[in-house]
């Protein structure tokens, strides 16, 4: 069956795209998954499961889905307000949400790390108000992890929040609904997948982020340790086999997880009529 | 139930959409708020749902107050011009929408909703598309599906925004019809908003047209059609030809047999199936030179020019069954003369 198509080009176009995925992505992690096979099977074992390794995955993906799920929230809120509501300096609070893209993740960490140390301005406050300490803990790591995280957020669920059809709103009221039943039955599940990709992308960012995390987690074995340093440190030490041992693991939780978000999100949007 | 709007203003910034807009609805009426785009009528049908608050006046309905009550208490179903139905639900879950969001003492068993809404989709025979979305609806159906929801909380009042206006040609006409029979059948007071004059002649016991956010007319459709009360009504219900005394029509319209009043009167409109035309030319016959003609089904219209004294043109526009325009006889380029036998004259 012949199809038309406004746009020529489909093959060139595809073979740029393959060669590119090979030369950027492809190449690099299969090179991952070929070092780390000079190690045994055993051996490869040993690696990822010494008690500091497994505590470095624990912290850095139990502090990378916190960060998420708090990103996602408030994200989803700021993206609200930036939509709904009109005042002044709109623009430029929309301006400052890419912030954070812009900024060398390091100089972000050194500041965070600076005002939420216990001496620091808001971390003295924390702790003499709660007796919680933020920095040096995995806690500093999440408030880190946030600040990277919330303009995948906000940029994701931003534009179908302005597509969002507000009759359905109105509709809706007409019909005899409350406000929280509008927004719990008709809003928020249309943003929903949105939502949900914005929240996969601050994970995933969340996972890898190296450079904000260091400066305020204190890098505490078994404590606030993240698995990048982990690399990082066995790089250093010219373990390179020991190191893309980590990364692959890394790699392929991330990839179920990511993986599992989109199952997820197909799911939603099988259910809502979206596919 | 009736509805009962008292001297209703709204002005959206320097803009007034509304200007002390009065009007009163009988129960049990199907009434078309008709006018020119930009005529304020959405606004007002936006208000009396309680989407738009007014800036003064109070909206009644059924002899209670509702103008400060919110649009979610005021029992009236609502139809969006382009229907705003749920994409994330099917078919049934909109119409059950209105009856899940009951408060739980006032809401009906899961079993009763689901014999209502069969019922009701039933009544818009679509109930074979009740697992489907939104989006695998062609427009009649999410028109028709969106009156369903809007019925499904029994509505004392039926709001109908543009409701034929995004459909094609033989979709609207079959649900004009439509419409006008369930109107017939639930007795439901309801109000549709169109820009349309044949619509709403078509669908409506009662008219209201409006014009720059004043109320211009209100009555029946033939009593809207055969008495204008003003110029701008004369014009936006129908085609209508029109002649300025002051501009030297008088001796023109004098030959072809309309009375002219002495009063105030100086513009004459005139439809154009009261125009008469005739192949036998006398002296002292208004005549014009047929233009063109065009076929419409059962009428033709035909356009003819008639000569100024300043020597240029005016066309007219004439419209008589298909038979009579076959006896006539006449052709492309014939001059022919003209009898009007009625018109309406404002100032």
């Amino acid at each position: 069956m012949r199809q038309s198509n406004i746009m020529p080009g489909f093959r060139p176009a595809l073979g740029y795209t393959l060669l590119y995925l090979g030369l950027v992505v492809l190449i690099p992690l299969s090179t991952l998954v070929f070092k780390s096979f000079q190690l045994s099977w055993d051996d490869y074992v040993k690696v990822i499961t010494h008690a500091r390794v497994v505590a470095a995955f624990r912290v850095s993906f139990s502090t990378a889905l916190g960060a998420a799920v708090i990103a996602s929230f408030f994200g989803f809120i700021i993206a609200w307000v930036l939509v709904r509501y009109p005042f002044p300096g709109k623009k430029f609070i929309d301006a400052l949400i890419d912030l954070p893209f812009a900024l060398p993740t390091a100089v972000a960490g050194i500041v965070l790390a600076t005002i939420y140390q216990p001496s620091g301005f808001v971390g003295k406050l924390v702790l003499e108000l709660t007796g919680v300490q933020i920095a040096y803990k995995p806690l500093g790591i999440v408030v880190a992890l946030i600040f990277i995280s919330i303009p995948f957020v906000v940029r994701t669920v931003e534009p179908v929040l302005q597509e969002f059809d507000a009759t359905m709103e109105e509709a809706a009221s007409s019909l005899g609904a409350t406000r929280l039943q509008v927004f719990v039955q008709v809003i928020f599940p249309n943003i929903f997948p949105a939502l949900l990709t914005g929240f996969a992308l601050a994970f995933a960012r969340g996972v890898g982020e190296y450079g904000s995390v260091i400066f305020i987690a204190g890098n505490l074995p078994y404590v606030s340790e993240i698995l990048p340093l982990m690399i990082i440190t066995r790089l250093e030490q010219y373990d390179i086999p020991g190191a893309t041992a980590i990364a692959l693991t890394m790699l392929i939780i991330s990839f179920l997880l990511l993986l599992t978000i989109n199952l997820l999100q197909m799911w939603v949007r099988k259910r809502s009529g979206q596919l | 139930m009736s509805i009962l709007l008292t001297n209703i203003s709204k002005n959206f910034g320097r803009f007034a959409a509304l200007h002390n807009v009065s009007l009163e609805i009988p129960e049990g009426e199907l009434v078309a708020l008709l006018g020119p785009s930009g005529c304020g009528k959405t606004t007002l049908l936006r208000i009396i749902a309680g989407l738009d608050q007014p800036d003064s006046g109070r909206v009644n309905l059924n002899g209670e107050d509702k103008t400060d009550q919110h649009v979610s208490d005021r029992g009236i179903g609502f139809v969006f011009q382009h229907y705003a139905l749920f994409r994330h639900m099917t078919v049934f879950d909109n119409v059950a929408f209105g009856l899940r969001v009951k408060p739980k003492n006032l809401r009906p068993s899961e079993a009763d909703i689901s014999k209502k809404v069969h019922t009701l989709l039933d009544l818009v025979q679509l109930d074979w598309l009740h697992d489907r979305f939104p989006d695998q609806l062609s427009g009649g159906q999410r028109q028709r599906i969106a009156l369903a929801r809007a019925l499904a909380v029994e509505p004392n009042v039926l709001l109908l925004d543009e409701p034929f206006g995004a459909l094609d040609a033989s979709v609207r006409k079959d649900l004009r019809q439509w419409l006008r029979h369930l109107h017939h059948d639930l007795n439901v007071t309801s109000i549709f908003v169109t820009h349309d004059q044949e619509e709403a002649m078509e669908v409506a016991s009662r008219i209201v047209v409006l014009n720059q956010g004043n109320i211009e007319q209100q009555g029946s459709p033939s009593d809207i059609y055969d008495h204008p009360a003003n110029a701008f009504v004369s014009r936006f219900i129908g085609q209508t030809n029109i002649f300025d005394l002051q501009q030297e029509d008088s001796f023109w319209l004098k030959n072809s047999g309309l009375p002219v009043p002495q009063q105030t009167s100086k513009v004459a409109h005139v439809r154009p199936h009261d125009i008469e035309l005739s192949k036998i030319l006398t002296e002292g016959s208004a005549q014009a030179v047929l233009k063109d003609w065009q076929h419409l089904g059962a009428l033709i219209r035909i356009e003819l020019l008639k000569q100024e004294p300043n020597g240029s043109f005016t066309t007219i526009y004439a419209e008589m069954p298909n038979e009579q325009f076959k006896q006539l006889q006449v052709n492309n380029g014939d001059t022919v003369s003209v009898r009007i036998r009625n018109a309406h004259w404002f100032h």
